[in-house]
């Protein structure tokens, strides 16, 4: 297609569009939904299987208690109501990559619902609607070889790895959001940063969207003004947070060109093209099977007890929204300077840094200094840079100590970030530390006067910031490992100046 | 040497374990009247002769060893082939499961193997156990030992020819809407639908899951009490299992067959004893009501209004839950694949496997339990049956409040001749009108065998409530020891 899209700020003007999220989120449960086989990312094609999740003849389902009391988690900080009475369901439809053809899920009594998300944008706080939160299981991988595509039309073999299936996974729909104009594309991509934050916080999973234990798709539709909601379109294959604004600014301008042109839009699952950034259609929901749901006759229904509820709501951590309020005003960090803190991904390890001794100061400095500077360039999380929270305290202990200075630090750091140990070991076996020996320093101060004597004769005179000239050369010949402040008072020591 | 084939389970235990007789020469004998006439009667789907005499040799080895044997050791069983048995093929009676052999034991399987039992093989049944004759197994039907131009019931219609064939003294049944009883009530033989939950239903391939339940059949009430408390009680596998003890039904077998039933009331099911039923059946189950009553039983007429909707409710729920229970048959993973020669597409494979594994009733209940859990169907057809479950339960409660257990002929006519209902399904399903509402309501009930009609068995049913199975227990044995029990002419 080559038709030319419509200016983005044109759109908006002319239309309003009404978004909505279902986020998939497999739980880091130890064992599987259904079953005891583990729920380890990887692993041989069916090795982690057993007669439940291959849905042999004859196998049951039991039901996760992990699982459920992980669900609840979710939907309290989700601030959902629990339901007190309800069920699984079973969804029908054949698939291969199903062990069972239906997959274990719920209908129309989900376990939580009702609630909403906080998240801010651009400062200002949106409030997401949460319809539900449910729990159903994963289904397995299918590879389509043999195709152009990888998709199952014109692959020559299909293989099936039956690893996932069965993996608990918690389902959470918005409810529609309208209202948010131009900013819609940034309110999805906040609202899923705010929940993979939310979920993280709680330890039920390690949502990585790049493993696809955080999965999105994206509902978008557009009104005029004054009119009706659009028909919506589901896009699907959306794995990153900067996909789902993609995928939704994509969608915008999509469906504005076909409103244009006078066309409508087809109800329909719609993929998202990492490369493109565009979406191209998927099947048509018109056609859509009909799943004839029915509750599960082999587990029993879920009755969560009230107590257990209440327990699990007072144990809920603190949210990540509101912890990073409290961090900055404890930290006395501007709006800009906490946001460029949280775009790096690096709260909790400035967090971690100051608890193990150092000033957030310092802390920030590091995380968000140098060690951001080569995250970047090996392409890394700030996490997984090489250096830990306790390491970049204790450098920052040996600057406070006066053993390193700032540019000997940064060599240390090197060190760490290698792998060559802890900084102390590093500034020993480098021998990177300050030279503190008075005599070699008095020996190189001198050495410095008798070859600038000019200079020295200024500071002589009462010029006593020409004595920065002769600081240098002294830095130089001890190769920066001299403290620069106790350079200058022996300077100004010999050549009897005050400073 | 008496015949050890005629002997009861719980005389072959003593004298296993009394040393009188080994595991070895009673699974021999078993073994050898099947081989004489099992070709006639067609019970076993599979007999696997080396895996019982190694069970057998074992249970003789610990005896001889002292070492603790099991409370039925060395008593051969059959078990209907809906059970996963590790290695031991599995079909449920159709051609999709073909060569299909389990990884893995069900639960009534392993109880039975700590048991010391020793299982002679796979019992022939209808179609994934939906059919009232075992004319729809995809093998070929079981005939009856009271006559082998007659059907021996169904589903589980193996499992109960095994025994009037005295093939085995003890089998496994599963009853969905009547699978044990109508086959014990035609064959002359014992069979318990414990309560739902009861029994565990892991490795039971499924027809209906909230229905399905797995039980015993024997020769002897004490026998299928026997069994009963060795496969049934919780099982952490099955989320439907009930976490409590079995109900003490040996010891309930053994006070019923004192004779004695002062303060038992027990309620005839108006609705099951009018017409419906053939004369015969009726006038024998009379007989035994009257017998009953001697004994010191309090008899009373107990209306049950919704009964009568328990067929059509069951025709919806049943092949509902069939419908999805059965798309896992789909040549992917395991038994038959149909098709798949490098041009057809998935479904197309799917499809011709499908078409080709399941037989025609097994289609038929598909069909109708696709359409029935259909959006925009679900609330008429699905929804309006599971009402009528409720409605039926709440009819066996208000029974329960007026009597200790509910009774009826098992089933309303003698076992038919082969072929005679196979043309008109409603003809066959309503060989289930009167076991149908326990398994909605999910309590115990039995069969037992109380006199003949036209020379054929006729069975006597007792319903008790959920978790009361020791009741039914009781009542039947008390029968038993005034009737006796029937012999088949021999094969």
């Amino acid at each position: 297609m080559t038709t030319t899209l419509p200016a983005y700020d044109e759109v908006v003007a002319r239309y309003e569009p009404v978004i909505g999220l279902e986020t998939h989120v497999e739980l880091g449960t130890n064992t599987k939904m259904w079953c005891g086989c583990p729920t380890d990312f990887g692993g041989e094609p069916n090795t982690r299987v057993c007669p439940v999740c291959l849905g042999l003849p004859g196998s049951l389902p039991v039901a996760n208690k992990a699982a459920i009391e992980a669900t609840i988690r979710i939907g309290l900080a989700l601030n959902c109501s629990i339901a007190e009475w309800c069920r699984f369901a079973r969804k029908n439809y054949f698939y291969p990559d199903m062990p069972k053809n239906f997959q274990i899920s719920q209908y129309d009594e989900p376990l939580c619902f009702d609630g909403y998300l906080d998240v801010e944008v651009n400062g200002e706080l949106v409030r997401i609607g949460i319809e539900r939160v449910h729990l159903e299981e994963d289904t397995g991988k299918t590879l389509h070889v043999g195709g152009a595509t990888g998709r199952i039309h014109g692959a020559t073999e299909s293989l099936v790895d039956y690893n996932r299936a069965g993996i608990p996974l918690v389902e959470i729909v918005t409810k529609p959001i309208p209202g948010t104009g131009a900013l819609a594309p940034e309110v999805a991509r906040a609202y899923v940063t705010e929940l993979r934050d939310v979920i993280r916080s709680l330890g039920v999973s390690d949502v990585r969207m790049e493993e696809g234990s955080l999965r999105c798709d994206v509902n978008t539709s557009l009104n005029k003004p004054g009119e009706e909601w659009g028909t919506r379109t589901e896009t699907k294959n959306v794995n990153s947070l900067r996909s789902v604004e993609r995928a939704v600014r994509s969608e915008m301008l999509r469906q504005a060109s076909v409103l244009d042109a006078g066309g409508k839009i087809t109800q329909e699952t719609r993929h998202f093209h990492e490369d493109t950034g565009d979406t191209t259609p998927g099947r048509s929901k018109e056609t859509a099977t009909d799943y004839r749901y029915f509750p599960e006759p082999d587990l029993v229904p879920l009755a969560p007890d009230t107590a257990w509820v209440a327990e699990l709501k007072a144990a809920l951590p603190e949210l990540p929204r509101l912890r990073r309020k409290r961090i900055q005003q404890e930290w006395g960090l501007s709006d800009l300077d906490m946001q460029s803190v949280v775009n790096a991904g690096a709260v909790e390890l400035i967090e971690a840094t100051v608890a193990a001794g150092t000033t957030p100061a310092a802390a920030r400095k590091w995380w968000l200094g140098e060690l951001s500077r080569r995250a970047n360039e090996t392409g890394v999380e700030l996490a997984d840079v090489g250096a830990t929270p306790a390491q970049v305290a204790e450098l920052q202990g040996l600057v406070d100590a006066g053993k390193l200075n700032d540019k000997l630090a940064r060599a240390v750091l090197e060190g760490v970030v290698a792998g060559e140990g802890s900084p102390t070991e590093i500034m020993t076996n480098r021998g990177l530390e300050v030279v503190s020996d008075t005599g070699a320093l008095t020996a190189a101060v001198d050495d410095a006067i008798a070859a600038n004597p000019d200079v020295a004769d200024k500071v002589r005179s009462g010029k006593i910031a020409a004595a920065g000239a002769l600081v240098g050369a002294v830095m130089k010949t001890t190769r920066g490992q001299a403290d620069a402040k106790t350079v200058r008072e022996l300077i100004l020591e010999r050549l009897g100046a005050q400073g | 040497m008496s015949d050890l084939t005629r002997l009861s389970a719980a005389e072959i235990a003593g004298l296993v374990a009394a040393g009188e007789t080994s595991a070895v020469e009673v699974t021999q004998a078993h073994l050898d009247r099947i081989a004489a006439v099992d070709d006639r009667v067609h019970a076993f789907l599979h007999v696997d002769t080396e895996g019982a005499l190694a069970a057998a040799r074992g249970v003789d080895e610990r005896r001889a060893a002292g070492e603790e044997i099991g409370p039925l050791a060395g008593v051969p069983v059959a078990v209907k082939d809906v059970l996963t048995t590790k290695g031991v093929p599995t079909t449920v009676g159709s051609k999709i499961l073909e060569g299909w052999r389990p990884p893995y034991d069900s639960t009534i399987v392993e109880r039975l193997r700590a048991a010391g039992t020793v299982m002679l093989g796979k019992t022939n049944m209808d179609e994934f156990a939906m059919g009232s004759s075992t004319e729809y197994s995809a093998y070929g039907p079981t005939r009856n030992p009271w006559d082998l131009e007659r059907i021996p019931g169904g589903s589980g219609g193996g499992s109960a020819a095994a025994l009037a064939a005295y093939e085995a003294p003890l089998s496994i049944g599963s009853d969905t809407g009547g699978s044990i009883r109508q086959p014990g009530a035609v064959t002359g033989t014992v069979g318990a639908k414990p309560t739902y939950g009861g029994t565990s239903r892991y490795g039971l391939v499924a027809f209906s899951s909230s229905l399905d339940t797995p039980g015993p059949c024997a020769r002897t009430v004490l026998d299928a009490a026997l069994l009963h408390q060795v496969i049934g009680g919780h099982d952490p596998r099955d989320s439907t299992s009930i976490p409590a003890a079995v109900p003490d039904v040996v010891g309930a077998a053994r006070l019923g067959a004192t004779g004695d039933l002062t303060g038992v009331k027990l309620g005839v099911v108006t609705e099951f004893t009018g017409e419906g039923a053939e004369p015969g059946v009726l006038a024998a189950f009379r007989e035994s009501a009257e017998a009953l009553a001697k004994l010191g039983a309090e008899i009373v007429e107990v209306s049950c209004p919704h009964f009568k909707y328990a067929l059509p409710a069951y025709y919806l729920i049943a092949p509902s839950e069939c419908s999805s229970n059965l798309a896992r048959f789909d040549g992917v993973r395991f038994g038959l694949r149909v098709g798949d020669d490098g041009n057809r597409s998935l479904e197309e494979v799917m499809s011709l496997t499908r078409e080709a594994g399941f037989g025609p009733e097994v289609k038929r209940r598909i069909m109708i339990g696709t359409y029935a859990l259909s959006s925009g169907y679900y609330d008429a057809y699905y929804g309006q049956a599971q009402k009528v479950r409720t409605l039926i339960t709440r009819d066996f409660t208000a029974a329960f409040e007026q009597v200790d257990a509910l009774i009826s002929p098992t089933t309303p006519f003698v076992a038919f001749p082969i072929g005679a209902r196979t043309s008109d399904p409603y003809q066959m399903y309503l060989a289930d009108l009167f076991t149908i509402p326990t398994n909605l309501y999910g309590g115990p009930a039995i069969s037992v065998p109380c006199g003949l009609s036209e020379g054929l068995p006729v069975g006597f049913q007792i319903m008790a409530p959920t978790m009361a199975d020791d009741r039914m227990y009781r009542v039947a044995a008390a029968l038993e020891s005034t009737v006796g029990t029937f012999t088949p002419p021999a094969l």
